[in-house]
Parts: C-alpha cells; sequence; structure tokens
C-alpha cells in the first residue's frame, strides 16, 4: 500500500533539484531530492508513495527535473492544495499526476492511502477526500507516462 | 457570463467557453521557434516519433540567439538551423532581427491568435491582443507535431495604469517598477493583463517591452487589448485585418488580482544585480558603469534606439566607458539609419552588434568580463547571464543607460533632457 510524506507550504524546485547537483543528471538528482526539509526522504520513498504538500507546491525555477526527481523515485502522484504553474505544466507533461485537494485535513504523514485519479478521491485513514480529477483531456497523456512517450504512442500506433 | 481577454483567446482556440481552472486543449495558430531552442532539439523528438510538422505553413523559424555564428559551436548551430529550415519549408527570418520583434514587424501576429514560442519572452505577443506563451523544446516539438497544447486557463492578474508619464520615463521604467512591486513571481504562471490610461497612451513597440516583461513577473502571458493603435502597427507590417472588437476584459470580470499604479509620479527606474526586481528609482542607484548596452527585444526597437540618441545627441561618452548598440532588427536600424539615429551612435563611439540577442544571451563571443559594471536595457540581469559571474548588470531605460553612459554613473536621464 502506499505511504503519505506530507511536505509543508512553498516546497521549491531548488529543494526538489538542488542547484548543486544538477550537473550529476537525474540520479544525483534524485538521490538529493527533498532532503533539505527531510533527510531521509530519498531513502525511505517506495514506488508508489504520494507526495503531499501546502500551497504553492513547486514554486522557483522552470527546471523540469524536480519534477522528473519525483517520478524517478517512484513517487505515483504529487497531492498539493495550489501548484506553482510551470512546475504542475511539467509534472503532467513528464506523467506525473499532480491533483489539488481542497483540505489536507485528515492527511497522516506516513499513513496508507490509495488514489482514484478518475474520480479524484484519496482514500487513508478510513476517510475519503476529495481531489480533482485528472482532466480528461490529458488523462491518456498521463496514462502513457508522458507527453514524449503519448505522442509515440499516437505517431506509431497510426502508422 | 463576463469574461477576462485571457478566458476569450482561448476560447476562441478551442471552440468552447473557458472556465479559470480547466485544463483545456487549444488549437495554436502558430508557433515560433528561434535557431537555440528550434530546429537543433525539436527534430530529435519529432524523429522519435516518426512525425514531421503538422502545418508548415504556421511555423515561423527565426535565428537570433547565436547570430553571427561567431563561436564553432555557434556557427555550426546556425547552419544546421538554416538546413532544416529549408528541409522543412518554413518561413524563416534568418538574421533579420531578434524572434519578439521580428514575429510583429513581419505581419505574423493578428489580435486573437493563439500562439506558442519557444523561447521564455514569448508573451511580448499579448501586446498584439494574441494569446501567447513560451514552452520549452519537448513541448514544443509537441506542438509541431500536432498543432495542439494542453493549457490551465489563468485567473487574470489586472495591471492598471492611470495618469500619463512624464518626459524621459517609458514602458521599461513602469515594468521595472511593477517587477519591485510585485516580485518575480507575482505573476503565479497566471494571464497579466496591462490597463489603464498610460497603457493606452503607449505605442505598440512600447507595449511590447510591457508585455516582453511579463516574463519577469511570471506571468504565463502579458496581455493588452488590442486598438486602433494594434491595428495601425499591424496594418503597416502587412499582417491580415482581425477583427478585435470583443477582445477586451468585460467590465466586472471576476479578477485574481487588481494592481494600481501611477504613471504622473513615476520617476526613471534601475534595478540592481541581479533581479529585475532590485527596482529603484534612478537617483537613488548609486553605482560607477563600465559598459553601456543598448540591447535585446526589450530595449533596443526603433523607438528604444531614438530615446537613447535623444540623450546622447552632442555629447561624449565619459571617459572609460565602452557603448554597445544591437538594434533589435534590421528593420528598426534601417530606419535608425535613415534617421540619423545609428550616426548619432557611431559619433558617440558605440560598437554597433548584429541584429541578435548579442550580450543578453551570452551565447557569443560578446560577453561582459570580470567585475565589468553594465548599464543595460536588456530585460534580465541574473548573475552570470551575460557573461562572468563577477560581472554586475544593473537594468534601466535607453534613456537612462545613455544618460548613465556621459555621466560614467547611474544617472537620472531627465538631466539631459
Ligand atoms: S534578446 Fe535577450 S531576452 Fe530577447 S530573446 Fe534574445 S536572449 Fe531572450
Amino acid at each position: 500500500m502506499p505511504r503519505i510524506f506530507l511536505f509543508g507550504d512553498n516546497i521549491d524546485t531548488d529543494q526538489m533539484a538542488p542547484g548543486q547537483h544538477m550537473k550529476g543528471g537525474i540520479e544525483a538528482l534524485a538521490a538529493h531530492c527533498l532532503e533539505g526539509v527531510r533527510s531521509e526522504f530519498s531513502s525511505t520513498v517506495k514506488r508508489g508513495d504520494i507526495v503531499v504538500g501546502g500551497k504553492n507546491f513547486g514554486v522557483g525555477s522552470s527546471r523540469e527535473q524536480a519534477a522528473e526527481a519525483l517520478k524517478h523515485l517512484g513517487v505515483s502522484c504529487v497531492i498539493a492544495t495550489s501548484f506553482a504553474g510551470i512546475f504542475y505544466r511539467n509534472a503532467l507533461n513528464l506523467g506525473l499526476p499532480a491533483m489539488v485537494a481542497s483540505t489536507l485535513d485528515g492527511i497522516e504523514d506516513g499513513a496508507e492511502a490509495s488514489i482514484d485519479q478518475r474520480a479524484g478521491t484519496l482514500i487513508t485513514n478510513g476517510r475519503t477526500i476529495a481531489l480533482e480529477p485528472i482532466p480528461e483531456n490529458i488523462a491518456p497523456m498521463l496514462a502513457a507516462g508522458g507527453l514524449v512517450p503519448f505522442l509515440k504512442q499516437r505517431f506509431q500506433g497510426a502508422a | 457570463m463576463k469574461q477576462t481577454l485571457a478566458q476569450k483567446l482561448i476560447a476562441r482556440s478551442t471552440g468552447a467557453a473557458a472556465i479559470v481552472g480547466e485544463v483545456v486543449t487549444a488549437n495554436v495558430d502558430l508557433a515560433m521557434i528561434h535557431d537555440s531552442g528550434g530546429p537543433r532539439r525539436v527534430e530529435p523528438l519529432l524523429q522519435e516519433w516518426g512525425v514531421g510538422l503538422w502545418d508548415t505553413s504556421k511555423v515561423v523559424l527565426i535565428s537570433d540567439h547565436f547570430v553571427p555564428g561567431d563561436t564553432e559551436e555557434g556557427a555550426r548551430i546556425l547552419t544546421l538551423t538554416r538546413q532544416w529550415a529549408r528541409e522543412k519549408s518554413v518561413t524563416f527570418h534568418d538574421g533579420e532581427g531578434i524572434c519578439h520583434v521580428v514575429l510583429p514587424e513581419k505581419g505574423h501576429l493578428t489580435p486573437g491568435m493563439f500562439v506558442v514560442g519557444g523561447d521564455s519572452h514569448s508573451p511580448t505577443g499579448g501586446a498584439f491582443g494574441c494569446y501567447m506563451f513560451g514552452v520549452g523544446a519537448t513541448e514544443m516539438a509537441g506542438v509541431l507535431a500536432t498543432g495542439e497544447i494542453w493549457v490551465k486557463v489563468p485567473g487574470t492578474i489586472l495591471i492598471e495604469w492611470t495618469g500619463r508619464l512624464n518626459p524621459g520615463v517609458v514602458a521599461k521604467d513602469m515594468m521595472l517598477q511593477v517587477c519591485g512591486e510585485i516580485g518575480m513571481d507575482g505573476g503565479q504562471y497566471q494571464a497579466i493583463e496591462y490597463a489603464g490610461e498610460a497603457v493606452r497612451a503607449l505605442s505598440m513597440q512600447e507595449r511590447m517591452t510591457m508585455s516582453n516583461m511579463a516574463a519577469e513577473l511570471g506571468g504565463q502571458v502579458g496581455l493588452i487589448a488590442p486598438d486602433e493603435t494594434t491595428a495601425a502597427f499591424l496594418a503597416n507590417a502587412g499582417a491580415p485585418e482581425a477583427d478585435w472588437s470583443d477582445l477586451h476584459t468585460d467590465e466586472g470580470a471576476d479578477l485574481l488580482a487588481h494592481h494600481k499604479f501611477n504613471a504622473s509620479t513615476l520617476p526613471p527606474q534601475v534595478a540592481a544585480p541581479h533581479s529585475p526586481a532590485n527596482a529603484m528609482p534612478a537617483t537613488e542607484a548609486s553605482s560607477d558603469v563600465d559598459v553601456a548596452y543598448i540591447g535585446a527585444c526589450t530595449g533596443a526597437k526603433y523607438e528604444d534606439l531614438a530615446a537613447a540618441a535623444a540623450i546622447l545627441k552632442g555629447q561624449k561618452i565619459a571617459p572609460g566607458v565602452s557603448i554597445a548598440v544591437a538594434p533589435s532588427s534590421a528593420q528598426d536600424q534601417q530606419r535608425a539609419t535613415n534617421e540619423g539615429i545609428m550616426k548619432i551612435f557611431e559619433d558617440a563611439g558605440a560598437r554597433i552588434l548584429p541584429n541578435a540577442c548579442g550580450i543578453c544571451a551570452g551565447y557569443g563571443t560578446d560577453r561582459l568580463g570580470a567585475d565589468v559594471t553594465c548599464i543595460s536595457s536588456t530585460a534580465r540581469n541574473f548573475k552570470g547571464r551575460m557573461g562572468d559571474p563577477t560581472s554586475q548588470v544593473w537594468l534601466a531605460s535607453p534613456y537612462t543607460v545613455a544618460a548613465s553612459a556621459i555621466a560614467g554613473r547611474i544617472t537620472d536621464p531627465r538631466e539631459f533632457l
């Protein structure tokens, strides 16, 4: 069962993809992802886990590696009360679902949880928390793993 | 329902009502790419997908970042760019100027269009009532392959300027003040719209400066409702006629924020290194300058050149200061030549650089050296962008750049008017 990693407001792209590790490629970036706020994050997060943040998640630079690092670590979905615009764009284009929750009440760090992307629900601790569902027109892109694989399927499927 | 200009523009591109916060798929009317983020980056993806361009008549390619190709890498990139343009038979403006200036100048934009640009200053197109924004190379490849892009319908942050600017104060000063007030993330990747008496009174090139620097505010777009000024500029550029009568934000439409500024009391501004948000009146800044740069899409259009020349005419540059001018487009340079403006720069001892990004991009051999202090009409003064990481860049209007070159230190240009 996926677990929740709960963070606060204004988690910036530099926390996810620290500038001093940018040259080391995605492996190095992922290894240092969010270490400034939570040193054990990259070593404890498991495939399928869910990152939850407060408002303005992904604020900062336009670097795609912020979303890429989370995806590389196996994070299955990012939930926040609001996202910085470019991070939101980058995350979806890279195939990392980013979903808006109206409240984080009832979401607990370390708790097990499951998400229904289409319906827009997060179920944790026996509670159902409403999320804005993934928009219908970009769900296929997310399912394919992002823009690049999606277009590859679309064009090569049609060929 | 009362709608913002941003909503109306997006609705045009999807054929359905645009509701703020909804993610929609827009049909792209035009894609603009340049030599840096263009062919060399998008072609490998197009090949991976096994496709060509969705519509060659809707793609405009412009070389500017690596012009004049004075490094080995730059020359190689230009060769590749030219080859691609021939193979794909797209409209190609080669060495004619900086993309954001050339695009409207050549009549490619008309109000109401949905345009995607492969460059972060693409919001410049908003000055013409186009929904235009910048994307990275991967998304641009997607646009080139499909003619579509998804967009989250933004809220609108209205920036209203009342009053009238005083002589020697221009759009660049307005934008530096806005950057100082609301900060580089004040735009929240939403739609910024400029309005009010002072904006209405601006020429198109001045409006382009406003929209251009929506990028410095972190807005997705920087819109200005089209009017007679827009129509006259575009008719002159040979753009097809467009009906812009409904392209404005309805009275009473929901806004995310509404900031008010007064143009009548605005003094010339400068922004200290290393952020456009470090704005202050020029009179409060105290720094010597080594280099004065009139350049970029932001600050070397015909009117910018005319402003700088008005200050420099009959004056001498301070000893030890060097001045470089990179007119934004060949067309603007030609006009400036015809009117004796380029002669004023030459008489002042200016180095005239090609019609390209030049020092602003910092990709060529022209870069700022160690510990050099530069006053620049460009949009960004991030550390190391224009050269050595120890160089210091102050942002200012072309008037202020010229006045500071004469005085050898940052100076309010009104002393020379
Ligand atoms: S002149 Fe500067 S800001 Fe304008 S497109 Fe070129 S590099 Fe970008």
